[in-house]
């Protein structure tokens, strides 16, 4: 599956506007970066690249020895601050569908649940949840369908102390069996990242 | 298999909160009581336009739900979390269609013949309108469904929809309302009737294909 994530000279364009040129980045097995720059610098158009979601103006990103498309199809989760959750279903169904969309399991939902502490949670229409709370939820996509690569858009945000120190912990697990993170953070990552500064 | 969770969960959905089917029924009762108003009382004069006026009101009703088809998922993320995924788009867009036809097309279905032969319609046609709106309202979603992916983004997307959709349902409002015509007449019907069984074929082979395009084009 993905054993690296490389940029080489990207660059974005959006809305007619080039946001950042000769974007490089190399990231292997276990390490994290951490991209910082002011609002509007293109950290989300980033991730919405890395994930496929955007084009690119220059450059290419490529998943070590892995295909592509198939890269973003198996291997990656993007977090962004649009939770795709809708507010009139349960949270335990949309947590269940996006699990299993992702070629999640039930034992890997369960645990997800446990370590999230959701199961209180879930048979409560979304609409009632906290903005934390709906964080929580999201975050357990990551937990139940195991995939290599996070990027995250401000993941800690809306997280309570006590939450920003648990998603913590997930993180460096995450990053010690394997797994790459890139997260896009206004505040320092609490796990050992590389600081990528995105300027125009 | 994922594509039958998404099924679930498209139906589920359309049919949910919001009153789905149940406000395009209450507009299509709505719009057709208005039809004798419009045209005065006289039973044979409304029994002659009946299965017309019913397929007609039928396209504009199935008009109502198409703006929820895409636009929701886009706004909150759920069309980009869709697309990582190893299911293409294509697929995931034809399923989104089956899911809005089976919570909001067929519950119209239905009501169409009813709404006919309330309008004066004789019974017998009762079966084919049925069968007609079955099939018309696969072709009515999977080409609303373009006109909705394409209106992503726009403000005012629904009456954008509406004005990019109509034209292509056209052919189907010929093709049914003649087949229903000529068999209440008497005359060779089925012609009518595989020609708008073969538009909603290719609506539903090609739909997704231009959607799928569509919805690409507004994520990026």
């Amino acid at each position: 599956m993905i054993s690296a994530l490389t940029l080489g000279g990207v660059a974005v364009r959006r809305g007619g506007r080039l946001l950042f040129e000769g974007m490089n980045l190399s990231l292997g097995r276990g390490e994290a970066a951490a991209l910082v720059g002011r609002n509007g610098a293109g950290k989300t158009s980033l991730l919405r690249a890395v994930a496929g979601l955007v084009g690119l103006e220059a450059g290419e990103i490529a998943f070590g020895e892995a295909d592509p498309a198939q890269a973003r199809a198996e291997g990656l989760h993007f977090l962004s601050h649009q939770d795709a959750l809708k507010s009139a279903r349960l949270a335990g169904e949309e947590l269940e569908f996006w699990a299993g969309w992702f070629g999640g399991s039930a034992a890997a939902l369960a645990a997800a649940v446990d370590r999230l502490e959701l199961g209180r949670l879930l048979d409560l229409e979304v609409r009632r949840l906290s903005a934390g709370q709906r964080r929580r939820l999201t975050l357990a996509r990551l937990l139940a369908a195991p995939r290599p690569l996070w990027l995250l858009d401000e993941p800690m945000s809306p997280l309570d102390a006590d939450w920003r120190a648990a998603f913590g912990a997930i993180m460096a697990e995450h990053l010690a069996g394997g797994g790459l993170i890139v997260a896009a953070v206004h505040d320092p990552l609490p796990i050992p990242a590389l600081k990528v500064e995105i300027a125009a | 298999m994922s594509l039958a969770r998404l099924l679930r969960r498209e139906a589920s959905l359309a049919w949910g909160r919001g009153g789905g089917p149940l406000v395009a029924l209450g507009f299509y009762a709505g719009a057709a009581t208005l039809l004798p108003l419009a045209i005065g009382p006289e039973a044979g004069r409304l029994a002659a336009v009946a299965p017309g006026a019913a397929w007609v009101t039928l396209a504009l009703a199935s008009l109502l739900c198409l703006d929820r088809l895409f636009e929701r998922d886009f706004e909150d993320g759920a069309l980009d979390l869709l697309l990582l995924s190893p299911a293409p788009l294509e697929l995931v867009c034809a399923v989104k269609c089956l899911g809005q036809w089976l919570a909001t097309a067929a519950p119209l279905a239905v009501a169409a013949p009813v709404a006919a032969v309330a309008l004066g319609a004789e019974s017998r046609l009762a079966p084919l309108i049925l069968v007609s709106a079955l099939i018309g309202g696969l072709a009515f979603v999977f080409l609303g469904g373009i006109g909705a992916a394409l209106s992503l983004g726009a403000r005012r997307g629904g009456l954008l929809t509406a004005v990019i959709v109509l034209p292509l349902y056209v052919p189907p409002v010929i093709f049914g309302g003649g087949a229903i015509a000529a068999f209440a007449s008497g005359l060779p019907w089925l012609p009518g009737f595989a020609l708008l069984a073969a538009y909603a074929a290719s609506a539903v082979a090609l739909g997704p294909l231009a959607m799928a395009a569509a919805c690409r084009n507004a994520l990026s």
